[in-house]
């Protein structure tokens, strides 16, 4: 097993809520819930979930692009230091932050549209290192040839790029300094199809030579299935079930994840579908359920459902396969059926 | 109001255009059309392209042109200076030019008559009739008073004028036997840097009020706009007249003007601020801002590199639009006497005379300065639209 | 799967529909001779990535197209229901005519992908339903009213009379879906335009959405036109789709045909680029190279050459390229196909 690079360590988000009433201050709504996982050298972590569950939050948390409330990640940089980072100031941050970069979902947002691709690009490059304007250049040149970029039309502003050109400008700037860590939000949801296959390759084609770990945020499955290690189910700001790519997507521990592997529309017409259609929408994160918070939704829940709230625990002797289910074991979910024959 | 709504307006169109200009992106990804220009072009340039292309504001372009080359060059234009005055001439009607004379002679240099009083038999009022007898050939590049061009050069060469003893009143007279053509010229120096200079000190004091406001939120913003909001809800008249009461009436001009300028700066500064704050807080939210974060880059550049180009659009939208309302706002101080007094001279000064309205109807030409004035405010705003429709990228003009 | 027999003649024909926009120094081709039916009671996917003219040709047949788009061609419709408009060209229609109106709404409505934005904020849902009821079905208002809650209850939303007073801030993503489905179904449509209506959902209300739009077709008998980029949507949801690129329609076949039976290289790359839930953990994706170019100045080369892997030199690039019958109810737009089947349909 490679090494660990980051372990995150009960991180908590709580965001405030503006008073309805005059003089009262209502209870802050918490977004992330004692969120701890660990992450190790060259994989995928995908994290899935619908929309407002928490996802794009922690992952702004982790790449220190807004404050956590609570908790801890350990970085382990290169000296074989471990660092927590989380509550460190900017000064002390700055040695590492060339190490964690970002993705983000709109290539159309992400990219400043009065700066010229080049100046996006080199940005942190040139905030994070102190280089000449020739070895900047050569810098750039390697990543847009690495990243599929026609280095002749650096020179224009994003205006004049698609969105998969957009998108591959985005990730450039985001490899350009070389990261161990890169969070994906929602990288290919924006892209067509043909497109999104081409980015997803590229990721991974750049993964493999260059070693970096992502952390994949997306609601799609089967991208999910595609690129990642392992895969992190999210349920109103918690994460209810966490393993392995085939072990999550083959047996499933939690209804949740069940419900959203069967909800996947399937390209394909010949299948037989048999679908779980849950009731109802996520639950205001204002105001969370009692018990186990994926209960009123549940096709499988009881009394003590609604009045016991879970933790995430072991469920599996053998892998790592962490569920947030009182019945993990007792029921047996359907999954998708997965193989690991790819082209390793 | 009309102001607040063009802004969302424009937010909302530059939202669309960050969302997706889907036909350019793809105009490039195809193999045909690769090198157009239009790729290389930063906003500015696709803004000013864009400009030209609108009429209303080009032509106001080269109106305002037109005037602030006349405001630069004052001296030079205006056959008379400051000081001058003819007790002679007092309240003369505007001055034909002419080519032919009375026998129908074309002449290639135009000349104006010479003129004569004449008193009403039955009123006993002075006036004035064209004296065909005497001809005063416009010459051009002649000596007169001394002045000095842009503060620095003295000199006596004016554009135009006539012989001695003759003189040229082409807008009349007013009642001291002024001539209003030179005021107004001379005025317009006042008329038309007071907006420019006062739009540059609120756009400073806009500019770093509302950003901090907008970039840093919370309890900053809040106490900044409650300020901004008790500035606003004073009645912006009794302000006027309160402030300019504080100045010494016996000061010189130029620092009587640097006070005008401050006083006006000092009430309009407050819708700058809203609009850049309004910019700054949308803005700080775009993914680009969030990836410089993590980029490592620091406040002040994100706002230096990042925010402020971004809404350099809509400041110069603003700005524009802001020039007009003081235009008015110095016209209507200098007018109520609380501004700029005689002998130097603005076009709320000259308009002074046009008080009484038996003065206007009987010498209806000293209503003149007024038409700079409505002219100058017309071709402001005019390229404002323009410019707000140029910096609208989702428009095709 | 259905025969063609079974359904008799078409509900919609398109036919030959051309849709240009002026801009700046160039025309775009944005639709080039589409042409499909859609059924009755039946399903047609429109299926094609952004920019591919696929919203522009659902939108043509409400008339909603913006000023500087010109439409030539025929988009026929059959009513039956309405004795007015039993054989009439839509584009032949004032845009803001009787006749219009009366289609709009009526007999075909139309689901859009954002229904926050399709919602106004400053009314009670209940109002708006019945808007809608009130100029096409009923004058009675409180006839009207029984018959948006009577549809609100359709489309799954519990607790109507109390959501009936609500305004749409009150009601989450999938809810206000369920709204619009309502509001475009009050007034019993024989055609629904549904324009990505399921994109911006979460996958658990996607599957809820789609499982109410199928239930209530069968209820209602009506045919509907799916407008998409997700071929796993297409496959659930379709009898028939039709593949677009470029303003074309390169594939048109019943849905199974199109999943098993790919003719198309650009069809069979997008079935080949979309990650598929199951099987293998396939590590990369198959994707098509480049980009889709820009409709200006067309010649007469197919507008998926330069991408294609299989294009015939001095062909692809010279001709125009007609449609060929493959088989049946499966025709593609490709040169591979010449020597297999006769030629048919516009050129």
């Amino acid at each position: 097993m490679s090494k660990q690079i980051l372990n995150v360590k009960n991180i908590n988000k709580e965001f405030k809520v503006k008073s309805t009433k005059l003089f009262s201050r209502p209870d802050p709504v918490k977004v992330l819930k004692d969120i701890s996982f660990d992450l190790y050298e060259g994989e995928t972590l995908s994290i899935v979930g619908e929309s407002g569950c928490g996802k794009t939050t922690l992952g702004r948390c982790i790449a220190k692009g807004v404050e956590a409330t609570s908790g801890e990640v350990i970085y382990h940089s290169d000296a074989d230091k471990q660092i927590d980072y989380l509550h460190m100031d900017k000064q002390e941050f700055k040695q590492f932050r060339k190490d964690i970069q970002m993705i983000f979902q709109d290539p159309y947002s992400s990219l400043s549209p009065r700066m010229s691709v080049y100046d996006i690009i080199t940005e942190p490059l040139i905030t994070n290192f102190n280089l000449s304007k020739a070895e900047v250049d050569k810098k750039v040149s390697e990543i847009a040839e690495k990243t599929g970029l026609n280095a002749s039309y650096l020179r224009r502003y994003p205006h004049a790029f698609s969105g998969g050109q957009r998108q591959r400008i985005a990730i450039a700037r985001a490899l350009i300094t070389q990261p161990k860590i890169i969070v994906c939000d929602e990288a290919v949801s924006a892209l067509d199809v043909s497109i999104q296959a081409q980015i997803i390759n590229l990721l991974i084609d750049l993964q493999k030579e260059f070693g970096i770990t992502y952390i994949f945020i997306s609601h799609d499955l089967s991208v999910v299935q595609t690129i990642s290690d392992k895969v992190a189910v999210m349920h109103l700001g918690k994460i209810v079930e966490m393993a392995d790519v085939e072990e999550i997507f083959n047996h499933p521990k939690h209804p949740y994840t069940e419900a959203l592997l069967s909800a996947v529309p399937i390209p394909d017409p010949n299948v037989e579908k048999d679908r779980i259609i849950l009731d109802g929408e996520v639950p205001n994160p204002a105001n969370p359920p009692t018990g186990c918070e994926f209960h009123p939704r549940c096709p499988y829940k009881t009394d003590k459902c609604i009045s016991e709230r879970p933790d995430l625990t072991q469920t599996d002797e053998e892998n790592v396969h962490l569920s947030a289910c009182h019945y993990a074991n007792e029921l047996h979910l359907k999954g998708v059926k997965i193989a690991n024959e790819g082209n390793e | 109001m009309k102001k607040s709504k063009l802004f969302t307006k424009l937010a909302k169109n530059n939202k669309r255009f960050q969302k997706g200009d889907h036909q350019q992106g793809e105009l490039a990804a195809g193999q045909k059309n690769n090198n157009k220009e239009e790729y290389y072009s930063s906003q500015w340039k696709l803004i000013w392209k864009k400009l030209k292309k609108h009429k209303l504001a080009r032509v106001s372009l080269v109106i305002l042109g037109l005037f602030y080359f006349g405001a630069i060059f004052a001296g030079f234009i205006a056959p008379q200076g400051t000081q001058e005055y003819d007790g002679e001439y007092m309240n003369a009607p505007p001055m034909s030019i002419n080519f032919w004379d009375e026998e129908g002679n074309f002449h290639f240099r135009p000349f104006v008559y010479g003129l004569a009083s004449e008193r009403d038999p039955d009123t006993y009022r002075k006036y004035f009739v064209e004296d065909t007898n005497v001809k005063y050939p416009i010459r051009f590049f002649v000596e007169g008073t001394e002045y000095k061009l842009f503060g620095l050069l003295p000199t006596n060469i004016h554009l135009f004028g006539v012989d001695e003893p003759g003189q040229i009143f082409i807008m009349g007279t007013d009642g001291m036997g002024r001539d209003l053509f030179s005021r107004v010229v001379l005025g317009s120096q006042v008329s038309l840097s007071v907006p420019l200079v006062g739009v540059s000190i609120s756009l400073i004091l806009g500019l770093i009020i509302g950003g901090i406001s907008g970039y840093f939120g919370k309890w900053i913003d809040v106490i900044i706009q409650r300020i901004i909001e008790i500035f606003r809800s004073f009645p912006t008249l009794p302000l006027w007249m309160a402030l300019s009461a504080s100045i010494p009436p016996d000061i010189p001009v130029v620092q009587m003007y640097i006070y005008i300028v401050v006083i006006i700066a000092f009430i309009e500064w407050t819708g700058l601020a809203r609009v850049v704050r309004g910019q700054f807080m949308s803005l700080k939210n775009e993914e680009y801002v969030l990836a410089a974060k993590i980029a490592g880059v620091k406040n002040a550049k994100i706002i230096v590199k990042h925010l402020l180009p971004g809404i350099f659009s809509y400041l110069i939208v603003a700005i524009t639009l802001a020039i007009p309302a003081m235009i008015l706002a110095e016209t209507a101080m200098s007018f109520l006497g609380l501004g700029i007094r005689s002998p130097a001279t603005s076009w709320g000064v000259l308009l002074q005379e046009a008080q009484q309205i038996d003065n206007v109807a009987l010498y209806p030409w000293k209503l003149i300065p007024l038409f700079f004035v409505v002219i100058s405010v017309l071709c402001f705003n005019f390229f404002g639209d323009g410019l707000r429709d140029a910096a609208d990228p989702y428009k095709k003009v | 799967m259905n025969t063609k027999e079974d359904f008799g003649t078409p509900l919609l024909s398109v036919e030959d529909l051309r849709i240009s926009i002026q801009q700046d120094d160039h025309v775009l081709h944005a639709v080039d001779g589409v042409e499909f039916q859609i059924k009755k009671g039946t399903t047609l996917g429109l299926v094609g990535e952004s920019g591919c003219g696929k919203s522009l040709t659902s939108r043509s047949i409400m008339q909603l197209n913006p000023k500087e788009c010109e439409t030539q061609g025929q988009i026929v419709y059959r009513s039956e229901k309405d004795k007015g408009l039993q054989h009439v060209n839509i584009l032949d229609l004032k845009p803001t005519g009787k006749m219009m109106r009366s289609v709009r709404g009526k007999r075909i409505s139309m689901i859009f992908q954002e229904p926050m934005t399709a919602l106004s904020p400053l009314y009670t849902i209940g109002n708006q339903i019945m808007e809608n009821i009130l100029i096409h079905r009923t004058k009675n208002k409180k006839e009207a009213k029984q018959i948006a809650l009577d549809m609100l209850n359709k489309v799954g939303i519990s607790n109507e009379e109390k959501r009936f007073n609500q305004y749409p801030h009150e009601f989450s993503g999938g809810m206000r879906q369920r709204v619009m489905i309502a509001m475009a179904l009050s007034c019993n449509p024989e055609l629904l335009i549904a324009d990505e209506p399921t994109t911006a959902l979460d996958v658990t209300i996607q599957a809820q959405v789609m499982e109410l739009m199928k239930d209530l077709q069968k209820d209602l008998e009506m045919s509907i036109l799916l407008v998409t980029h997700d071929l796993g949507i297409i496959a659930e949801m379709c009898d028939e789709v039709a593949v677009m690129y470029l303003g074309k329609i390169v594939e048109k076949a019943p849905v199974k045909e199109i999943f098993n039976n790919p003719k198309h290289p650009y069809t069979k790359g997008l079935i080949r680029s979309m990650p598929k839930l199951g099987g293998n953990k396939n590590r990369r994706l198959e994707s098509i190279e480049g980009t889709v170019p820009l409709a200006i100045n067309m010649s007469n080369q197919c507008g998926f050459y330069d991408r294609c892997t299989q294009r015939i030199e001095g062909e692809c690039d010279k001709q125009r390229v007609p449609n060929y019958q493959v088989n049946g109810e499966h025709s593609v737009r490709c040169f591979l196909y010449k020597n297999e089947m006769e030629e048919n349909g516009h050129v």
